[in-house]
């Protein structure tokens, strides 16, 4: 079998998420913390639409389930080095 | 019947258990963990959301034996050897990585504070060293150690993945036989004339001979409803990760001055905190609040830089919020409730209970299943607070 990303930057296939529905994780939320879903780089920008999509498909998921994890700042990677400065020259 | 290992909104519950804990953190299911081992209680676990939703879920993963108070020594360094046999006992990997804790001091009185430590760290067998800052550059090469009078180092200390030792902790009850039930609430607590009543928010009720109540900073609501009054208060603490990196340093490294705590996971990203405040324990309890702020990434990301230079261009790729559960006099807040003998209260932790939970849960299993008390959970009676509070030296070592 061809194994199928969901989640690039994390590296978690679909068999990872069944596997993860298994055993009993029923949230968007549960399945992020489980399998790492959605915390590399993007931060869940490309896997999320994905995930539910293979949870309607799967019929794995109550519509409440499908709401997805909270969006956490900052929107895009943001260096540590520009943030220490926002006070002083908020253009930076 | 099996049952989920991580427990499920579906686990069916009994009509009536021995212990009822209420919370799925790593105090709630580490007690119930040791509860179904050491008796033959019959144990449910009820959380609000699902397991690690609060402090559990959000804390650093720091583990260290570097405190003030000795109390505090002695409970971890049984914390910490804990520790090194859990992965094999839990079957879990739990990323216990022993990387040491690195203190820096920038002023004579936070110097003096590390030697007070260092010297009783010692007569208690706590491996705390000393160090002078070209010392501590020699551990962590990536410091800039302008400014530092003085570090302290015990390579005892560690850092942990605090998410598995929940999912541990619950596979481990569960197989054993402890029902646990996720996405539930308990909406109240109602006294009967020898049990309590669990009413659930599906409906449903739950008898139970006692409760623990393992919620943390969230307990309020139902102390109240048992007018249970007690004097710990959230505060909103933030924390991010950063984009993952090489190897660049090994122990968590802790600017006083600042209350910076900066560790490299073995993901290899910078997990970071810094104190933002206190707060007012003379005001009734404020809704726990989990929002992040720019002013949070604008002063961690001056108080890591400064320590760590090379990271000044390193992305951050994710901050978020959890509550400190502030108790008054910095000791945790667990044991018997004052009016309700059976109701055991496991709070007060102060932003430090995730490194205490696997020694604190062995204490309160103890007592709650063979009634074996201990100085720790006389110190940390709830019933402390009634009348004049007993004068003791507080922890100083809360950091964050």
């Amino acid at each position: 079998m061809i194994p199928c990303f969901l989640c690039r930057c994390e590296d978690v296939l679909a068999a990872e998420v069944d596997h993860a529905i298994d055993l009993g994780w029923t949230t968007v939320e549960e399945i992020k913390r489980y399998t790492g879903l959605g915390t590399g780089p993007c931060q869940g920008k490309e896997c999320l639409p994905l995930l539910a999509a293979h949870l309607a498909a799967r019929d794995a998921a109550a519509a409440c389930a499908l709401a997805p994890f909270t969006q956490r700042p900052p929107a895009e990677p943001a260096p540590l080095a520009a943030l220490a400065g926002t006070s002083e020259d908020p253009t930076r | 019947m099996t049952r989920l290992p991580y427990g499920s909104p579906t686990t069916p519950l009994p009509d009536e258990v021995d212990v009822a804990v209420v919370g799925g953190g790593i105090m709630g299911l580490a007690t119930a963990y040791h509860l179904a081992r050491t008796s033959y209680l019959r144990i449910t676990v009820v959380e609000g959301a699902y397991l690690a939703a609060g402090a559990s879920g959000r804390n650093g993963g720091g583990v260290r034996m570097q405190w003030s108070d000795p109390n505090n020594v002695r409970l971890m360094m049984e914390s910490l050897r804990i520790c090194r046999g859990l992965t094999q006992e839990l079957g879990i990997n739990l990323w216990f990585r022993r990387g040491g804790y690195l203190f820096l001091a920038r002023t004579p009185a936070q110097a003096d504070q590390l030697e007070r430590n260092a010297a009783m760290h010692r007569e208690l067998g706590a491996d705390t060293r000393l160090l002078s800052p070209t010392a501590a550059r020699a551990i962590v090469p990536e410091l800039d150690v302008t400014g530092v009078v003085l570090a302290s180092y015990n390579p005892h200390d560690a850092v942990v993945f605090p998410w598995p030792f929940l999912w541990g902790y619950a596979a481990r009850a569960t197989a054993m036989g402890v029902a646990i039930r996720t996405h539930t609430k308990v909406t109240r607590i109602e006294p009967e004339t020898a049990t309590y009543r669990l009413h659930l928010s599906d409906g449903t009720a739950l008898r139970t001979d006692t409760v623990i109540l393992a919620m943390g900073a969230y307990g309020h609501d139902l102390n109240r409803g048992l007018g249970i009054d007690l004097p710990n208060r959230p505060h909103r603490h933030e924390i991010l990760s950063t984009a993952p990196l090489k190897p660049l340093f090994d122990p968590l490294v802790v600017d006083l001055s600042t209350g910076l705590y900066a560790s490299q996971s073995l993901r290899g990203e910078v997990v970071a905190g810094v104190t933002l405040g206190a707060p007012d324990l003379d005001a009734p309890p404020e809704p726990i609040d989990t929002t992040s702020s720019l002013g949070f990434l604008e002063r961690i990301g001056a108080a890591l830089v400064r320590v760590f230079p090379r990271l000044g261009p390193v992305s951050v790729l994710r901050q978020w919020a959890g509550p400190y559960d502030f108790s008054p006099d910095g000791d945790p807040i667990v044991g018997p409730s004052p009016g309700h003998p059976k109701v055991i209260q496991m709070c007060g932790f102060t932003g430090h209970g995730f490194m205490m939970a696997p020694a604190v849960s062995r204490l309160v299993a103890r007592f709650v299943a063979h009634g074996i008390g201990d100085p720790l959970l006389d110190r940390w009676s709830p019933g402390r607070f009634a009348g004049k509070p007993p004068a003791r030296p507080r922890e100083v070592m809360i950091i964050g």
